[in-house]
């Protein structure tokens, strides 16, 4: 490949690098040269949020950010998440699976760590902004209400307040 | 023989699927990469209509990293045409897709050339390097156009003119002629798509040296189109197969058999490398089917006291520039819904389906319904408000009643035999969704104004039908562990039937949940299988594993008896064990291993059969608040409420009726798909083709009722995936035209959108002022 570039980052905790080019995608490396196919590509233009990874902790459009942009910083994706292991799922994933919050899966990786930053930062957030900052994130499965109550109940797990239950559709 | 406890079924068993969605451990197709693979990008039309003169891909060619430029010219012989696979209304067949354009192009996005490269990236930069010479045609963007045969899209044809039909029953010009009120008005639904957001993508796999060819990323009917490929290919059928990776949402779009079905697998066997494409979200919303563009003309008549007496109607149906698989499904049914869960004594309906320069049309969830539901239910409350009869009372008089079930609507479906309503209490899911919305309380607040915006109630009724034969099939492996494979011919488009079949299998064979390992989908798995569509996996692909299990059972009791040296009726299976006379047991995986021993394998293969529909049944109501200077609409409150006759996992059922409210709210107020007068597609992204995100409808409940299972069916279920969506547009249509009726305004064309009622309030005050001078 002609005209490459190296780019070096952390990922999900550990070193990773790849020679790229300058146009290519941080969702297209994390998935083509570093095999992390948990990072969903939608629509390549960074309205779906299915390719939401977390850079320093915040969540980014994966498919909006080169590469190359994320040399030297620490990368988190659905695969790095805290819980992320089938074996012993995390609060956040366990609640989701609760709640069928989740169908098809495709959505969900990038719901998953726009859900992990939020709550990461604001573990009181109610369901208004759950919702408002979910709105970044297109689910064409389940109508959203599972995945608001999901959220809700796995703020404890961030140090937010006890789940009072309270789904009101059904 | 003991009987299997009911202990899974119906219960919310949380699903297996999550455990690799929820850890970014799920295979969806473009996760899948065989060594060597090249990248195929696709080069579509930029015109509606035109003829091609030329393409010139020299510099494409030249470009590194390039290995192929395929074009129709590539293909020996004709290029072929993509069948039909449903509703082959006679006709339609005149107007199929070829795999790949050659003389002429037809619609935005029509394939013309596909290029193989290295890297996706390398292959999208040779697609700008191809010149393409075509000599623009008319465009014909709608079936207004069309019907005047200005520039015909098929000139051996004729006629853009696909097909025209009638059906009905009764006498109708009498039931008009004996009528005390009649009412006629005209409504549309737009076009719109489905959207899943996986895009499409396959990646074929030819094997030259044993003429095999493997295509991942099969899904919904891969059977079908498993023969559809070998006879395009020149293959046999055994020499395909076709895998199911997992599937990120169907919704009726995905899986059927496209131009790119073809195109992929022939450029693999034809470069002998595998070859992977990947559609674009742009790609994909000009590519796959679009549905829903229906115009009606619907007439009514009734008695004084408001009992219908005929439903006159004509649909006329925007097929876009070929006719699919899906055939004339969409036309065809919102035909066939017009009847909807009244006592309709004299019905006809005049179909039309019109051909037009735009992307071509096929099913998305509920199609025809969510339309003819719409139509029906909108000059149902103008019926009731004209005669000065509640909505309510309007509907109860004329719904049909338990006791006037199984209920014949006759053939109203040309390639289909007459049809009947199975079994259920249409007025009691109509007096519950009115309970759970709290009408009777709210009702004060029809056309009130409160904070400056008018409020409304509006309500809907539905029949809805799934469960679609004629077979399906389960083949159950008993495996040397004692656990129990099922292979089902059933595709999973993510809507969790590994679980619900593994609840229907533990019931039935009484054994744990986690005893049971569903595959599905692909062809390797049965001989046999008819695929996922027309809420129809649980119903058929459920009862086929019910008789396999029983099968196995069967083999269990006769491979033990051999064991234990008793005959097979002296032999009970219980917890996974086969126990004989005096309380010799034999474990299942000893029994296996056995087998397996002497070169066997204990398996069965279960099969259902059916020719019968499903029809669940429910009520929608919605409450709504208008903003009259925005056009912009509130959900307040809506509630939906479906008997699926049994509920498998109630779960999922209430997730496929939140998902499907949610896709038919964006189908009432932002999916649109807009095209101007030269058939060019102006919303092709998701910064402008509008989805609900999690901030738009908060507010929306399902119940689920389980009053009166399905009796067609060994389970007793009922198609779950669509009920939640076939009323939204006449439910909120209702509201909305209920909040905006002292305003004059009464909605008749989706979308909903705050311009266009804006437009309405605004046009009505002009009219009203005029009236005033």
């Amino acid at each position: 490949m002609s005209n490459t570039v190296r780019t070096a980052f952390v990922v999900n905790g550990k070193s990773a690098q790849a020679d790229v080019e300058p146009r290519t995608t941080l969702a297209d490396c994390l998935r083509r040269d570093l095999k992390l196919t948990g990072t969903h590509i939608g629509c390549e233009h960074g309205v779906c949020g299915a390719c939401t990874v977390l850079i320093d902790g915040e969540a980014v459009r994966a498919c909006l950010t080169l590469a190359v942009q994320a040399d030297g910083r620490a990368i988190t994706t659905v695969e790095g998440l805290p819980g992320a292991d089938p074996a012993a799922l995390g609060p956040l994933q366990a609640a989701f699976r609760k709640h069928h919050a989740l169908q098809c899966g495709f959505c969900t990786p990038g719901i998953l760590t726009t859900a992990h930053a939020l709550l990461s930062e604001e573990p009181h957030a109610d369901a208004e902004r759950i919702r408002e900052v979910l709105s970044g994130n297109l689910c064409r499965c389940t109508g959203y209400v599972t995945i608001v109550e999901a959220v809700l109940e796995a703020r404890a797990a961030y140090g937010g307040p006890a789940y009072q239950g309270g789904g009101h559709h059904r | 023989m003991n009987v299997a406890p009911n202990t899974l079924v119906g219960q919310e068993i949380e699903r297996t699927e999550d455990l690799r969605f929820l850890t970014g451990r799920g295979i969806f197709t473009d996760d899948y990469e065989p060594a060597g693979t090249l990248h195929a990008a696709i080069l579509r039309s930029s015109i509606a209509h035109a003829r091609i003169r030329g393409i010139d891909a020299a510099a494409a060619l030249k470009l590194a990293g390039v290995h192929a430029v395929l074009t129709a010219a590539d293909i020996e012989g004709v290029v072929p045409t993509i069948p039909l696979r449903l509703a082959p209304i006679k006709g339609l067949e005149r107007y199929l897709q070829p795999v790949i354009a050659r003389d002429k192009v037809r619609y935005v996005g029509e394939p013309v050339a596909v290029v193989l490269a290295d890297s996706r990236a390398v292959a999208e930069d040779a697609l700008e390097l191809i010149t393409l010479h075509l000599d623009p045609l008319p465009a014909v963007p709608d079936w207004r156009a069309s019907e005047t045969d200005a520039a015909l899209l098929f000139e051996e044809n004729g006629s853009n003119v696909a097909v025209r039909y009638s059906a009905g029953f009764g006498d109708i010009d009498k039931a008009f002629a004996q009528a005390d009120y009649t009412r006629c008005e005209t409504f549309r639904a737009h076009r719109h798509t489905a959207a899943p957001m996986e895009t499409r993508g396959l990646i074929a796999e030819w094997d030259a040296a044993a003429g095999r060819l493997t295509v991942n990323g099969a899904t919904k009917v891969t059977f079908f189109n498993r023969r559809t490929l070998a006879k395009m290919m020149n293959l046999a059928e055994s020499a395909i197969d076709m895998i199911e990776l997992d599937v990120g949402g169907g919704f009726g779009v995905r899986g059927e058999f496209y131009p790119e079905d073809f195109l992929i697998p022939f450029a693999a066997r034809k470069i002998d490398r595998p070859v992977k494409w990947i559609e674009d979200r742009r790609e994909h919303l000009l590519a796959i089917n679009h549905s829903r563009e229906i115009d009606c003309e619907l007439e009514i008549a009734c008695r004084r006291d408001g009992t219908i007496l005929g439903l006159r109607g004509k649909i006329f149906g925007d097929m876009g520039a070929y006719v699919r698989t899906n055939g004339g499904v969409v036309p065809a049914k919102a035909a066939q819904f017009l009847h909807g869960p009244y006592r309709i004594p004299n019905i006809k309906i005049d179909v039309a389906a019109f051909m037009t320069s735009k992307t071509p049309v096929g099913t998305y969830r509920a199609p025809g319904r969510f339309e003819a539901n719409f139509f029906r239910e909108r000059l149902m409350d103008m019926a009731a408000h004209d005669l000065g009869i509640d909505p309510i009372a309007f509907r109860r008089k004329n719904l049909i009643t338990e006791q006037e079930l199984p209920y014949s609507i006759g053939q109203l479906v040309p390639y289909e035999t007459a049809t009947e309503y199975d079994s259920g209490d249409y007025h009691a899911a109509l007096d519950r969704c009115l309970q759970e919305i709290g009408w009777a309380e709210k009702s004060p607040l029809q056309g009130k104004r409160v904070a400056g915006r008018c409020h409304g109630l509006g309500l809907a009724c539905f029949v809805e039908s799934g469960g679609a034969g004629p077979r399906e099939n389960a083949r159950l492996i008993l495996e040397t562990d004692g656990n129990i494979t099922v292979n089902m011919g059933s595709s999973a488009l993510g809507q969790g039937l590994e679980t619900v079949f593994a609840q229907i299998a533990g019931d039935a064979m009484a054994l744990p949940f986690d005893r049971f390992r569903i595959l599905h989908g692909s062809t390797t798995l049965v001989d046999e299988g008819f695929g996922t569509y027309h809420s129809r996996a649980v119903v058929m692909g459920g009862s086929a594993i019910l008789d396999g299990a029983k099968k196995l059972i069967e083999a269990i009791r006769s491979a033990a008896a051999t064991q234990l040296g008793c005959g097979s009726e002296a032999v009970t299976v219980q917890d996974g064990q086969a126990i004989g006379p005096g309380g010799r047991a034999v474990t299942f995986a000893a029994l296996a291993t056995t087998a397996a021993k002497a070169g066997q394998t204990i398996r069965v293969d279960g099969t259902f059969a059916n020719t019968k529909r499903t029809y669940s049944y429910g009520a929608h109501a919605a409450h709504v608040a208008v903003d009259p200077r925005t056009g912009h609409v509130e959900i307040l409150d809506y509630v939906a409420v479906e008997d699926v006759g049994r509920a498998i996992n109630p779960a999922i059922v209430h997730g496929q009726a939140m998902g499907a409210l949610v896709q038919g709210l964006g189908g009432v107020f932002l999916d649109h798909l807009i095209y101007d007068q030269n058939a060019q597609l102006l919303n092709a992204s998701f910064a402008d083709y509008l989805l609900p995100t999690a901030s738009d409808f908060p507010n929306i409940r399902g119940v689920t009722l389980q009053l009166r299972p399905s009796p067609s069916n060994p389970l007793g279920a009922k198609g779950a995936g669509e009920g939640g969506m076939v009323a939204v547009a006449a439910a909120v249509g209702n509201a909305v035209a209920a909040a905006l009726a002292p305003l004059g305004v009464n909605p008749t064309e989706l979308p909903l959108t705050p311009p266009r009622l804006w437009r309405l309030i605004e046009d009505a005050r002009t009219t009203s002022r005029k009236h005033a001078s």
